[in-house]
């Protein structure tokens, strides 16, 4: 396993890669993931947007807020661009890291094809899916990732039926050369998983938990509060797999000396798109909840 | 050393991509383009070709792959037929629009439902909105010729270029033709350039969200909304046919052939009625215009169309201003209305003073077989037709082969 840097807010560069003003929703934690993200990649890149939230916060034509190159492409084709552009600095020589960014639409599902035949290949690209678990950019219809009971235009009254998808163990199943969950609250961590990426070769998948204020119905504020709590409370777990060994990163593994993690009925609770869950739904989710941890107690504490 | 070849049409195809020398191949197998690819896949595999050979799992990601390759400045290719070919339609909008320099192949096929794998137009025809500069080519030769000079004309024009063969006709038949030298090859291609090629040294946003209106850049520049930006396209696609009349005038001059890049006339000098059609049944009709003159006594001549867009709408329309009646048969058609092409022709005649007596033929669909005696027939009697018909019969095409 690759050492991970471990930077903090003292030694994170000033250096800015994008510029001020861009047109996120106030309390987007995408956008904090972007700015901290960047400053790992550095310039020497590529990248590649589907539609999807971040396509509108680079800004409009002629205007752009990032200060890399970026290649917007259709919704389907995120990992398949990306794999042009990657076959382009190979027969040009050149090492500039090719990004792809997509949303989990983009990835779990409308991209889910390109996405699997670019792990298939083992594309030397790294892909990162900020999931804020609903077609948010088009104001919050239901995706593949959105939880069970998530209500959104088009899971409205009673939510979401379905548990939503788990993107990371999808893309696990295809043996790609590093896998990564990051949270938004942990912009550090996700900036140093990225630092470790870019040295791997073969296809790195990120995937990030960004909550979402206006479509989880919370707000402004609430952002890094809410992405801790889901970690707090076991939900959503921070992780890498490399050569087929998971291990988990700080803000998770310290949960594995608790008996009890914090009910998710506190994260639930603070979000609006929950308030349709039954009584039921809510002790079936804390059961799943507690079985994985069994499983992981048993499977990493010595 | 230029050489000469017995081959199909598909290694016709391939074997000119190798000499243009694309640099990222990303092909998905379909009926009856597959053997291109597999000689593709071939020569890389067996060094002959210096090229990235990527396996993708669609058409939609082929086109894709050559979006990603061309936005960052490397020359790609792509082939695909039929319901491939429409798979990647939004893809074909993106590149046309994104002014992206790239050639792909179609080995015109049949479109599903229900299916078919046999050789009509309608994939390539239902395409024919999407802004992509479509030719067609007739024989062998032609597949080699065209394929060389539409990556010339595709990177000068900064808009892809279609080259349509059809299947089975052309693509799994053997004929011999002429694989002009490497050296001569590159001499008339000059590396690929991509204006607005990606690169962190001169950071670029491509195709962002574009408003209705034109706004101004950072330095107070105007800059165009999407229909100013679409605009261009269309624009600069019509003065393509010149630069396409360029290409071919050099290509003549290095490799002696060529001369009729637009239109490929067949007996039209005194011709009375003029035949027009694209593809392999445009030298099909050259026998029914043979046995038309020889047997009944009829000026009757056939005009390939060679680029189908953009449509050479003055030079066809002067090209049959002599003409009695002109014969426009296809294979493919507009669901609802006519024949593409025949409308196409139609609409370019409009403006002029001598507009000649028009009839359609839709023939072909589905790899339908076109009887040379059918076509004679179906031609003496519309060359000797007495009675003018009324507006609506004369509009209303005729199918020729049905059935049932």
């Amino acid at each position: 396993m690759t050492k991970t840097t471990k930077t903090n807010v003292l030694n994170l560069t000033s250096e800015e890669f994008i510029h001020p003003g861009n047109r996120a929703c106030s309390g987007c934690s995408l956008s904090i993931l972007y700015r901290i993200g960047l400053k790992a990649l550095g310039r020497d890149c590529i990248f590649v947007v589907p539609p999807s939230c971040l396509t509108v916060m680079q800004g409009l034509y002629p205007i752009s807020a990032t200060q890399m190159p970026v290649l917007n492409g259709t919704f389907a084709s995120t990992a398949a661009i990306a794999t042009g552009v990657r076959a382009a600095m190979k027969r040009l020589d050149k090492k500039t890291q090719v990004v792809a960014w997509a949303g989990d639409g983009g990835t779990s599902d409308i991209g889910i094809q390109a996405l699997s035949g670019a792990l298939e290949r083992n594309e030397d690209i790294i892909y990162i899916c900020y999931d804020n678990e609903a077609y948010m950019n088009t104001g919050v219809q239901r995706s593949g990732t959105t939880p069970q009971g998530g209500l959104t235009t088009t899971t409205p009254y009673t939510g979401k039926k379905e548990t939503g998808k788990n993107v990371p163990d999808i893309v696990a199943a295809h043996n790609p050369a590093y896998i990564a969950t990051c949270s938004a609250s942990y912009p550090l961590d996700f900036h140093d998983k990225l630092l470790k990426a870019k040295e791997i070769r073969g296809l790195k998948y990120i995937h990030i938990q960004t909550p979402c204020p206006p479509g989880w119905g919370c707000e402004e504020h609430m952002t890094v509060k809410i992405g801790k709590m889901a970690i707090e409370c076991g939900l959503f777990d921070l992780y890498e797999i490399e050569d087929g060994k998971k291990s988990f990163s700080e803000p998770t593994q310290k949960l594995l000396k608790k008996s009890k993690l914090r009910p998710v009925s506190d994260y639930l609770k603070l979000q609006t798109r929950f308030k349709a869950l039954s009584e039921d739904q809510v002790v079936a989710m804390q059961k799943r909840i507690d079985l994985k941890w069994e499983k992981y107690r048993q499977e990493f504490n010595t | 050393m230029s050489k000469k070849l017995i081959e199909s049409g598909n290694s016709a195809a391939a074997l000119a991509v190798q000499l243009a020398s694309a640099e990222v191949i990303a092909a998905y197998p379909i009926t009856p383009q597959t053997p291109l690819t597999e000689k593709l896949s071939e020569l890389i595999a067996a060094g002959e070709m210096d090229a990235e050979y990527v396996a993708v799992e669609s058409e939609h990601s082929a086109l894709a792959v050559c979006i990603g390759a061309a936005s960052s400045g490397v020359r790609p290719f792509t082939a695909t037929s039929s319901n491939g070919l429409l798979y990647m339609s939004e893809q074909l909008h993106w590149a046309a629009g994104g002014r992206l320099p790239m050639v792909m192949c179609v080995v015109n096929r049949g479109i599903g439902a229900p299916w078919s794998v046999w050789n009509d137009h309608q994939d390539a025809i239902s395409q024919r909105d999407a802004g992509w500069i479509q030719i067609f080519a007739k024989d062998h030769q032609e597949i080699v010729d065209m394929t060389l000079k539409a990556f010339r004309l595709a990177e000068l024009v900064h808009i892809p270029v279609m080259v349509n063969y059809d299947g089975y006709y052309l693509s799994h038949t053997y004929m011999p033709f002429e694989l002009p030298d490497a050296a001569e090859v590159r001499d008339f291609l000059p590396d690929y350039n991509y204006k607005h090629a990606l690169r962190p040294e001169t950071p670029e946003s491509l195709n962002t969200v574009t408003l209705p209106d034109a706004r101004m850049d950072i330095n107070g520049v105007k800059q165009g909304g999407y229909m100013d930006i679409r605009h261009n396209l269309h624009e600069e696609m019509r003065l393509a046919m010149d630069v396409w009349e360029e290409i071919d005038a050099d290509f003549q001059k290095r490799f002696g052939r060529g001369g009729a890049p637009i239109l490929d006339p067949y007996r039209c000098d005194d011709a009375e009625y003029v035949v027009v059609a694209m593809g392999t049944i445009a030298n099909q009709f050259r026998d029914v215009v043979d046995r038309l003159r020889e047997q009944d006594n009829l000026k009757v001549g056939v005009l390939a169309l060679q680029m189908y867009r953009p449509f050479p709408t003055s030079k066809i329309a002067e090209t049959l201003q002599s003409a009695k009646a002109v014969m426009v048969c296809e294979k493919g058609l507009s669901y609802g209305n006519q024949g593409a092409l025949f409308a196409d022709l139609k609409s370019a005649l409009y403006p002029y003073q001598a507009r000649p007596l028009l009839h359609n033929f839709i023939t072909g669909l589905g790899g339908r077989e076109i009887r040379t005696d059918d076509l004679y027939l179906t031609m003496k009697t519309a060359c000797q037709q007495e009675d003018q018909g009324t507006p609506e019969q004369n509009d209303t095409p005729q199918w020729i082969g049905l059935q049932l």
